[in-house]
């Protein structure tokens, strides 16, 4: 099993490929399919190691004197908070930014890595956070895009064709290389991106946050492929705020914060509590403290909400349920299966075909956003940064959108600046909003930041229905404990809270109430005590067990 | 992918747009050269042609007037994320409500004519606006598309209604009466006059001040109130603004109406100020200069203000230069402002990186 024999992509200098292969049959002779970590054959040899990296954009010091290992032939996770450089580092290895600073050794020898391409050819392969695929072509095009050698590309498409099967019968890689990329599932567009990286040469191959879309189900199947690829011989740099996920598929863990390589650890030695704390800098609470709801008076009430798009096709289908004062009630679900269109109807963007809806008993179907604000319904969307916010206004100005009509902000004709700064300056120092200055576009948050703005900016207008979509979607560890304290306490005091988020650790620890919905139907309804993953994955795949 | 370019918001908002005028000029300079002039001679020609006299500088400010105001138009309609190709159109059209009111209601109290001729400008170029907005807003038919169609609507109209309806009885132009007196914007030099400071004289009018008052009030509109607010949030990201509460529809309309209603200056300066009657074609290629003079004025009306300074420089300047130097002829000025426009508007990243790595090397 010759894993690569490529014509028509350049291999890397310095034979890397026969170097990857010497070690990938020890390990397939030793027994494929072993999880034991390369390094324990003994030879520690570093696949990649950097070198007092350094990097600055303007007055932020991204990188500073970052200096990382990585064994080959293990999976080693690379953890922090938003904004705590590991994408900035791997930028600088993937090629799309240069090191201000530092050196890179590939294989030991010292290299310069000035573009992607140059990435590449060393042997280095990205699979992004956001898939950079083209729909409308099939897998093959996909992955021979950029490596299609010549004007004519049915030999390149042939030799693509022969590789790819032989990648799915080394790593488990199976998929329709005549497939639309469009009709995949996100978790198999993932893997036509692995694809990509692996049909280029990759040794060396970076995942950043690969399961942020992906069902548990689909993430334990990307493990395996992880543990597979490792098996042959090759190097996974896997970045991620998943503690738990690090725990199950690393190696080697290395902590970042503020720019800087905090520690490193061998995964078995150390546990998730320990790793949160390095990354925040502070020991951190990762249990939601709650007491049990006292559920009073149903404040939100959906009776048998049908949406159809315009293509006819039910998204929501005959959905009701309520939501009570002082309870949070979670919709847990693949993405994709009729939240965001709830969530938009709820919030008066989308309207519904059929059924009805209540605030606080009075119908409110059909009604503007602005009329639900005012009858006491606030919504914090899932997509912050291309709904909650406008990017390129000032953070006072984004902590007002939405808002723009009240009295307080008027004077006169005009806006009230100084009362508008005054309450972004506020609720910067009520939520702790880095750093608090509220004239600084919105775009130059983190994502932990930009969400605590859209928080502050509907908890403060104290609602009596909130609606939040992934309240911590891209937001680190130190800001979903706050942000999690705070639904807890607006429970407390009697709001309603209805949450959707794709993550199941989250909807567990946070609600009240759980259901799961499937192809525009709730499929079951849980609490978070007699349920857990498991049950709730089969809800979500559309397979109801026993009643609740 | 490439990290963005964070510059100090001076050099963002002054040494960028120099350097790029800077970088068309030198350009043009080139051209001259290549023509057989001395580009320096040109250029001191150019300048001195423009601001060398009182008179001159009389005569940059009028040019400056027009595409002070078509500028305003196209950056309000930019902010509310729309391409207002209709600038030139929407002036022509406004020149009719500005002479129909200055042949109507001469004979009212000052200065209720001059107000009904402001008023009449505005209203018929809001008008001229308000349709293709209403059918981006309700139809989904694109600005940029309809906006042109308008522009050549309204040549069709114009023409039609100045050869059939309001052609002065006998006479063989294709223009329409004279205003009554009481409906002329003052000149500048009148007023002058009246103070008792001799001056030449020139076009250049009250509807320059009338230009100055609407580029601050924009400014005033833009970023301190709700209603700007609003605009910019549609401009920026039309989701948010719908999660906002905000009609995108009804903002474009209006944000389209009040276009309209700037561009109808152009008829305030030309029609009530210079000409006192309504010529075929008056508006002259203003509403198109306003498109480059917004994109250079970055959609502010400060840089409006400025970027319609230099366009009236390079007009008033550009008809001495071609006067003077036979071999450059007023085609050359187009060269310069579409080398203007390239660098300015179309290639404006092109000496941001640079810029940046340079100031982050000083610092």
């Amino acid at each position: 099993m010759i894993i690569l024999r490529i014509p028509n992509v350049r291999r890397s200098v310095t034979g890397a490929g026969g170097r990857a292969a010497t070690p990938s049959r020890l390990h397939a002779a030793a027994g494929a399919g072993a999880t034991a970590p390369a390094s324990g054959a003994g030879e520690a040899d570093a696949a990649i190691e950097l070198i007092g990296i350094s990097k600055r954009f303007g007055r932020v010091q991204a990188n500073n004197n970052v200096s990382l290992r990585v064994e080959r032939g293990s999976v080693h996770g690379i953890v922090g908070e938003n904004g705590a450089g590991k994408s900035t580092l791997m930028s600088i290895v993937y090629g799309f930014y240069e090191a201000d600073a530092g050196t890179i050794r590939i294989a030991g020898k010292p290299v310069r890595i000035a573009s992607s391409r140059q990435a590449i050819d060393q042997g280095i392969g990205m699979v992004h956070q956001h898939f950079m695929l083209v729909d409308t072509l099939s897998v093959l095009e996909n992955i021979m895009l950029g490596a299609e050698g010549g004007a004519l590309l049915s030999k390149a498409a042939r030799q693509m064709r022969a590789s790819l099967a032989e990648l799915a019968a080394t790593y488990g890689l199976e998929v329709d290389p005549d497939a639309r990329v469009g009709d995949l599932s996100v978790g198999l567009q993932q893997r036509v991106e692995i694809l990509k990286a692996l049909v280029r040469g990759a040794e060396i191959l970076i995942l950043d946050e690969p399961t942020s879309v992906l069902t548990p189900a689909e993430a334990d199947r990307l493990f395996a492929m992880l543990r597979a690829m490792r098996a042959q011989g090759k190097t996974i740099i896997l970045i991620t705020h998943k503690l738990r996920e690090i725990m199950a598929v690393t190696d080697r863990v290395s902590v970042m914060r503020r720019g800087e390589m905090q520690a490193t650890f061998e995964t078995a030695a150390t546990n998730v509590e320990e790793l949160a704390g390095v990354m925040v800098g502070r020991p951190v609470v990762l249990k939601v403290d709650k007491s049990p709801a006292r559920p009073g008076p149903a404040l939100l009430k959906v009776d048998d909400l049908w949406i159809r798009d315009e293509r006819g096709v039910a998204r929501l289908a005959g959905v009701s349920f309520d939501v009570c004062a002082g309870e949070i009630v979670g919709i847990a679900g693949v993405s994709g299966n009729g939240q965001t269109e709830l969530l938009e109807c709820l919030a008066g963007l989308r309207p519904p075909t059929q059924g009805k809806f209540f605030v606080n008993g009075i119908d409110v179907t059909g009604q503007d956003p602005a009329q639900l604000r005012r009858a006491g319904l606030a919504h914090v969307p899932e997509n912050r940064q291309g709904m909650g916010l406008v990017l390129p206004f000032e953070e006072n100005e984004s902590a007002m959108l939405g808002y723009q009509d009240e009295k307080r902000f008027r004077a006169g004709p005009f806006l009230d600046l100084a009362a508008i700064r005054y309450d972004a300056n506020s609720a910067m120092a009520a939520y702790n909003i880095q750093p608090p200055n509220c004239r600084l576009k919105t775009a130059n948050f983190s994502g932990g930041n930009q969400q605590k703005i859209v928080l502050a900016r509907e908890i403060e207008r104290d609602p009596d229905v909130l609606l939040v979509g992934q309240p911590t979607r891209g937001v680190d560890i130190g800001a979903i404990e706050f942000i999690h304290k705070r639904l807890v306490g607006l429970r407390d005091q009697g709001k309603a809270i209805l949450l959707v988020s794709v993550e199941l650790d989250e909807i567990l620890a946070l609600c009240d109430r759980i259901l799961v919905l499937c192809a525009g139907t709730i499929t079951g309804e849980r609490r978070p005590e007699t349920t857990d993953n498991t049950d709730l994955g089969l809800l979500m795949a559309g397979i109801s067990g026993s009643a609740a | 992918m490439s990290a963005p370019i964070v510059l100090p918001k001076w050099a963002d908002l002054v040494v960028v747009p120099m350097l790029n005028v800077a970088i068309a000029f030198l350009i043009s300079g080139l051209v001259v050269l290549l023509i057989g002039e001395n580009p320096l001679a040109a250029s001191r020609i150019l300048f001195t042609g423009a601001l060398g006299s009182a008179e001159s500088i009389g005569f940059t400010l009028y040019y400056a007037t027009d595409f002070m105001f078509t500028g305003l138009a196209v950056a309000l309609a930019f902010r509310a994320g729309l391409f207002n190709i209709g600038a030139e159109g929407q002036a022509y059209v406004a020149g009719l409500g500005a002479v129909l009111a200055g042949l109507t209601c001469g004979a009212l109290p000052r200065p209720l004519p001059i107000l009904a001729g402001l008023l009449g400008a505005a209203a018929f170029g809001a008008l001229w606006a308000v349709i293709p907005g209403y059918l981006q807003a309700k139809r989904g038919s694109h600005i940029v598309i309809t906006t042109i169609m308008f522009n050549w609507l309204s040549y069709a109209l114009m023409g039609y209604l100045l050869v059939n309806t309001l052609r002065k009885p006998g006479s063989m132009n294709p223009e329409s009466a004279l205003i009554a007196g009481a409906s002329m914007m003052p000149p500048v030099h009148e007023i002058l006059g009246a103070l008792g400071i001799a001056g030449p004289v020139t076009p250049l009018n009250l509807s320059f001040v009338l230009a100055l008052v609407c580029a601050f009030c924009l400014w005033l509109m833009i970023f301190r109130t709700r209603l700007g607010f609003e605009i910019r949030t549609v401009g920026v990201n039309p989701d948010a603004a719908r999660y906002a509460g905000i009609s995108p529809s009804r903002i474009i309309i209006i944000a389209m109406a009040l276009s309209g209603a700037l561009a109808g200056g152009v008829a305030i300066n030309e029609v009530m100020g210079v000409e006192h009657r309504l010529l075929l074609e008056f508006t002259a290629g203003a509403g198109f200069v306003g498109i480059a003079v917004a994109l250079m004025g970055r959609a502010h009306p400060g840089g409006v203000v400025v970027a319609s300074l230099l366009f009236g420089v390079l007009y008033q300047g550009g008809a001495e230069l071609a006067f003077d130097m036979p071999k450059i002829s007023r085609d050359m000025i187009v060269v310069i402002q579409g080398l203007v426009v390239l660098f300015a508007a179309a290639l404006d990243g092109l000496f941001r990186a640079p810029l940046a790595r340079l100031l982050a090397y000083r610092s």
